[in-house]
């Protein structure tokens, strides 16, 4: 079994959903993003949040996969004042709403000021309503990003166990770990991070909080990024139980924190959501049927 | 609207909360009773504040989402108090959304339809779906038809079946044609007729011509479906077969054609990209449709190998 914890499902196919659950995905979480073209309203990013804790959910439970959201406002639409002011109201309604398990992503991108007043806004909520956070680092002078988006964070008192730090690379994870955050990889083909130097990783610093995810969206990229990656962790020789813990434990370890995400919603589903948003994986309920009435 | 005319919707809205809450105390503990009952006051206070949707939004992680799995003598209750009203499968956490809208009733009947598309708008799926389960309890019946007819459109199943079916209130307010629309959607999506209510009582020569287009339609695919997959049986068997599963005929053609790839046209009737299947047709296998296929058997298909 494995959670891929950021995946933009909202961008991908039938087929993906159809690989991932064959490959043995059992959960995804989406964080809200940015879409890739700039959403000039307040009514459209009310209603992406909307779709991705709507349609997205039910899609991803007709192939046997749950699905879980982050709320938030991204940073790059953050620069933009009067649409960020609009979505700061929206937010705290969607983010009480089930299935909502982090803030995120949020975090810098140019790392402008608008950015860090909003992702400061953000980790307040988050803190306010004691939900776990999931921060976006920039590609861009990443290093002194990830510092920064740590300090804010410590700065606003949230508890590091409840932050992810996303995608980390070689120059990013030693800090991260040492001040207790959990460290995120995207296992993206061409930039952020690849399996195979998430093998010499786990090698080096083990397994505890490391949390690899796909971040597959519009770009190129692969929602198979966690399963492949434990498919290479494991002929690298390392044991099962860190395998499991970097693409399953962990994951469902801080974003299980918001209380809206447990195992037994994909092992043992509610008799509601068995009738109405989850189809259900009838290999690891071990043959129970969805209840009709 | 007179004033007696208000009073008598608050007697009725505060008569349909009492009822939901008979069912609810005894199933929840004495702590979400008291997290129930300080919404309701929350919702009565605030004059549009975000009190209401943030009591429906929080329900489900404050009361869980346990069956309410009412016994005979309250299900008779229910239909006793509001003829027709069916919460066969309702849960916990649905029953205290219900609550909360009918909370939010101040005796305005505009206001309150304005905030309930408001809340579907910005609601979730399970949201969606318990909401629209309360339409026969909510006042001012008639002002909420497009709200229900919204909820029709949707590709949600259960979103659809929480407005067409074990529900009084398509009967009640539909229109001929919404009616006759909805029927015809629910055979379509391969939802049940059966738990339609008034199906007897709102048929009409209309809805009658419509059902026998589409059993003309559907009786032309199938027949398409067969010729196709070469196999009177295909339609109906699983995933591996009936989807990937080539006939021997259609290899056979392969080979008269060099082994290039049949025209996409002359595939597309039956087969992983069959358009009507998607369309919700020959649906039988499409539950678990992560059967089907690695992309490695999707591309021999494609590329007409066994």
């Amino acid at each position: 079994m494995f959670i891929d914890p950021h995946a933009h499902m909202i961008s991908r196919t039938t087929t993906d959903y159809e690989v991932m659950a064959e490959a043995g995905v059992v959960a995804v979480i989406e964080p809200a993003f940015w879409i890739g073209q700039p959403r000039t309203n307040p009514g459209s990013y009310a209603d992406y949040l909307s779709h991705i804790l709507g349609f997205e959910r039910f899609r991803a439970g007709q192939f046997g996969i749950r699905h879980y959201c982050c709320i938030g406002l991204n940073s790059k639409e953050a620069n933009n004042e009067p649409l960020a002011e609009a979505v700061m109201d929206l937010l705290p309604g969607f983010a009480v709403k089930e299935s909502v398990v982090a803030i995120g992503e949020i975090g810098y991108d140019e790392q402008t000021d608008m950015e860090d007043s909003y992702f400061r806004r953000q980790l307040d909520l988050a803190k306010e309503l004691g939900l776990p956070v999931m921060i976006h680092t920039p590609h861009r002078d990443k290093k002194r990003g990830t510092s920064r988006s740590m300090d804010v964070v410590v700065e606003h008192g949230l508890d590091p166990s409840s932050v992810v730090i996303d995608h980390c690379n070689e120059e990013t994870i030693e800090e991260v770990k040492d001040r207790g955050f959990w460290a995120g990889f995207s296992i993206y083909p061409h930039s952020k991070m690849t399996a195979e130097r998430m093998l010499e990783l786990v090698r080096r610093y083990g397994a505890e909080r490391l949390i690899v995810d796909s971040a597959c969206d519009w770009g190129v990229s692969d929602p198979l990024s966690v399963p492949k990656t434990a498919a290479l962790l494991a002929e690298g020789g390392v044991p099962a139980e860190d395998i499991r813990k970097v693409t399953y434990g962990n994951a469902l370890a801080v974003y299980g924190q918001s209380g809206q995400m447990r195992e037994a919603d994909w092992l043992e589903p509610d008799a509601i959501d068995q009738r109405t948003l989850y189809q259900g994986n009838t290999i690891l309920r071990g043959g129970q049927s969805p209840r009709v009435e | 609207m007179g004033p007696r005319a208000m009073t008598a919707d608050l007697d009725e809205t505060a008569d349909r909360i009492a009822l939901l809450s008979t069912w609810l105390a005894p199933r929840l503990t004495t702590e979400q009773m008291a997290w129930l009952e300080d919404q309701v006051t929350r919702i009565r206070n605030a004059t549009g504040g975000p009190a209401l949707p943030m009591a429906i939004g929080l329900a489900p992680r404050r009361l869980g989402k346990a069956d309410l799995t009412l016994d005979e003598r309250e299900m008779q209750a229910a239909a006793a108090r509001r003829p027709g009203l069916d919460p066969t499968g309702w849960s916990a956490d649905q029953t205290a959304r219900i609550l909360f809208v009918l909370a939010s009733f101040d005796g305005d009947k505009d206001a309150f339809a304005e905030k309930l598309r408001r809340l579907l708008a910005q609601g979730e799926v399970s949201e969606h779906i318990a909401l629209l389960r309360g339409l026969p309890l909510y006042p001012s019946a008639a002002r909420l038809v497009p709200i229900a007819t919204e909820g029709l459109r949707s590709n949600v199943q259960p979103v659809f079946e929480a407005v067409a079916h074990a529900s009084p209130f398509p009967r009640e307010t539909f229109s001929k044609d919404q009616w006759n629309q909805m029927v015809l959607k629910a055979l379509f999506v391969g939802s049940r007729l059966a738990p339609i209510q008034g199906l007897d009582e709102r048929r009409n020569p209309e809805l009658a011509e419509m059902l026998i287009d589409y059993a003309h339609e559907r009786w032309r695919r199938d027949a398409m479906c067969r010729r196709n997959s070469g196999a009177a049986s295909a339609p109906l068997r699983g995933a591996g077969s009936g989807r990937l599963g080539q006939s021997a005929e259609r290899r056979q053609r392969g080979r008269e054609n060099g082994g290039r790839p049949r025209p996409l046209a002359e595939r597309s009737a039956c087969g992983p990209g069959c358009f009507e299947r998607r369309a919700g047709s020959c649906r039988r296998d499409r539950r678990r449709p992560s059967r089907l296929a690695g992309t490695r058997s999707l591309r021999r298909f494609f590329e007409g190998e066994e």
